[in-house]
């Protein structure tokens, strides 16, 4: 992405965007990878220090072998929050990247100060006869806007335009998601069950329009989080933070960096 | 050289769907129709065991187009109920199976039942089968190495049981009865088209299968021929080749004609599948799949004189000047063949789809016929000619 640099983080290099100054915004992207976060990383930028790297395998990040769960991202970013030295971070985790938020909190809440979920994914609700949440690998890509996006016009693009850089971010982001996310499909049945560790303040924020994660998953995934809170945002498919940027990013600074910053004992 | 006969035990009458494989429901086949489908299958095997030829087995999952997804399920019969044929499967798709334990239980089975007849072809699979593996295709040749690993140590160990700690998978007391009947065990066939995947089947001396890559298929049988040269290995055998190709034949040849015509339609049918299951992700490499994000590629190949024909939409004449199909009397059948088989330069095994799509079992029986009494017989007096620089 543009801006992003290379860091070396856990003997991996991973690709990074820092921008803003202040209290840190540790931003963990969609199995779409940084794909349209752009007027959302900005505008968080305005609040605060935003921190957005590419996931191990993603991106342009590089990915260490024997790394094929969630579980062992999250301990990477154990790794990465420690390495940069981050405190009282808000930790904001969008569809795939909520999932792993989820994974990192329940490991340790030491370094975090606030969660946001935004359309996260990574617990299994549902019959076990059917999949919580949509198929990505069995959408056609004619259907996957539809799925996506409030307005699918915000999901399309002129695949064949695209320079070979993005081309190839996005078919390892796709790689990745399926390294990680294949089966079970974009859960840990673990996860459920730990959620109870997660002791900070949590906010769940679901796109109104979000037809891949419905808003019945996202209020039940809410509910295994101790004092989580569950609101909606208009307007907004299943990634809320590039359809209405501006407003996820105001929601966020008035959670995470208001004034009463304290953790809850 | 020994020829196969192979069919995918279609059910032809699903053909008709946009997506034939992956997602087309079950309520579309008639079991009443399948079972005798699978009875003239094993029936036309049988005739060809007596006449002379050998037998190929392989598996699909969840399509009309192949409706064998236990290949040991035909082996087991046939290991029984057959006298000399060698019984090839090509094969199993042993990175999308959990199992490799219990598949080299399988083969020792059918390989004891059988006296030493079995033919072990492990294959990597298409990617449409993929979206139906619990793991994903990422990864999925460092699986299929150890899996393969895993089923040769767990045939030839006879001392009692090991335990295995792999990356991909873990057994406790792995002790495999019966044990094989061919020592150390069956023979071994690998699918490749990759250079590299190439080398690998070579380094191991194991026969290379290829499908329906015409003549291509010399760059392909170049690739081992100079992994062996690399190794300082004698030039490898003919034996150390298989191809397999489309035949309609008979004495008449505007009867073959109409029975490619026929036969065709597994080429037309095969690649139909619903768009996602197409390009799985972690089948191709990132290059391969920044280009179909792109643009959705056609699989083909050349003629002898370098015309690209596209394998599923190319004419008859185009599929038989590029090897894909051989077509016509048994002179002409044998001519192809022939030709074929100079330029490529040399060949152990012809996999023979003698059966496809709406070919009647009367029809299959009578084409057995003709390849096991006028064809393959002449191939195998033939001097080769001098063989294609």
């Amino acid at each position: 992405m543009e801006g992003a640099s290379l860091l070396k983080i856990g003997g991996l290099d991973i690709e990074i965007v820092r921008r803003g100054r202040g209290r840190p915004v540790l931003f963990l992207h969609p199995h779409i990878g940084f794909w349209g976060a752009e007027r959302f990383l900005d505008a968080m930028a305005k609040h605060a220090e935003v921190i957005a790297p590419a996931h191990p395998g993603f991106g342009r990040s590089a990915l260490a072998k024997g790394m094929t769960t969630v579980d062992d991202l999250s301990y990477f970013y154990l790794d990465l929050l420690e390495q940069l030295d981050l405190r009282d971070v808000a930790l904001v985790g969008a569809s795939f990247g909520g999932w792993l938020a989820a994974a990192i909190a329940t490991k340790s809440c030491e370094r975090l100060a606030r969660l946001a979920m935004l359309g996260a994914v990574g617990v299994k609700l549902g019959a076990r006869d059917k999949t919580d949440v949509v198929d990505i690998f069995a959408t056609p890509r004619s259907k996957w806007e539809e799925v996506s996006f409030a307005d699918p016009a915000h999901g399309r693009r002129e695949y064949s335009a695209l320079p070979d850089e993005e081309l190839q971010a996005m078919a390892r982001n796709r790689e990745a998601t399926a390294l990680f996310a294949w089966n079970p499909y974009m859960y840990d049945p673990k996860l459920l069950g730990r959620l109870h560790r997660i002791r900070i303040p949590t906010l769940f924020l679901w796109g109104a329009a979000d037809r891949f994660a419905p808003a019945g998953y996202g209020r039940g995934y809410c509910a295994a989080v101790p004092g989580a809170v569950f609101e909606e945002i208009a307007g907004a498919g299943h990634f809320p933070h590039i359809e209405q940027p501006e407003a996820v990013a105001a929601r966020i600074a008035e959670f995470a960096l208001g004034a009463q910053l304290e953790k809850q004992p | 050289m020994r020829i196969y006969q192979f069919s995918e035990q279609p059910y032809p009458d699903a053909w008709e769907n946009p997506s034939i494989r992956v997602n087309l429901p079950s309520r579309n086949m008639d079991p009443e129709v399948m079972a005798q489908n699978y009875h003239d299958r094993l029936d036309e095997w049988l005739l060809a065991d007596e006449l002379g030829l050998d037998i190929m087995i392989n598996e699909h999952h969840a399509t009309a187009t192949c409706c064998c997804p236990v290949a040991a399920v035909p082996l087991a019969i046939l290991a029984r109920q057959t006298k000399r044929a060698r019984l090839l499967t090509l094969g199993y798709p042993i990175a999308n199976r959990l199992d490799p334990v219990r598949i080299a239980e399988e083969f020792a089975m059918i390989d004891v039942i059988s006296r030493g007849r079995l033919e072990m072809g492990l294959v990597r699979g298409v990617p449409y089968e993929v979206p139906l593996a619990v793991r994903s295709a990422v990864g999925q040749m460092d699986r299929f190495w150890e899996a393969h690993d895993l089923i040769l140590k767990a045939m030839t160990s006879t001392d009692g049981p090991f335990d295995w700690q792999g990356e991909h998978f873990q057994y406790r007391n792995v002790n495999v009865w019966p044990r094989v009947y061919q020592q150390p065990h069956p023979p071994v066939w690998i699918t490749g088209r990759a250079p590299q995947n190439i080398r690998e089947i070579a380094e191991r001396g194991y026969v290379l299968g290829t499908f329906l890559s015409g003549f291509q298929t010399r760059q392909l049988f170049d690739h081992y021929r100079k992994a062996c040269a690399d190794l300082g290995r004698p030039a490898p055998a003919e034996d150390r080749f298989s191809y397999l190709g489309i035949v309609a034949i008979a004495q008449d040849r505007k009867e073959a004609m109409r029975r490619a015509e026929v036969m065709v339609g597994y080429l037309r049918s095969s690649g139909r599948v619903a768009e996602p299951f197409g390009t799985p992700p972690g089948y191709f490499s990132v290059g391969d799949a920044m280009r179909m994000i792109k643009a959705r590629g056609a699989r083909g190949t050349t003629t002898r004189d370098g015309k690209f024909v596209d394998t599923h939409h190319g004419a008859i004449e185009d599929l038989v000047k590029a090897g894909i199909m051989f077509v016509g009397t048994p002179d002409d059948v044998y001519g192809q063949l022939a030709e074929f088989i100079d330029n490529i330069g040399g060949l152990g095994h012809f996999l023979m789809m003698g059966h496809a799509g709406h070919l009647t079992h009367a029809e299959a029986m009578e084409q057995i016929t003709l390849v096991a009494k006028e064809v393959l017989p002449r191939l195998n007096a033939r001097r080769p000619a001098a063989k294609a620089a």
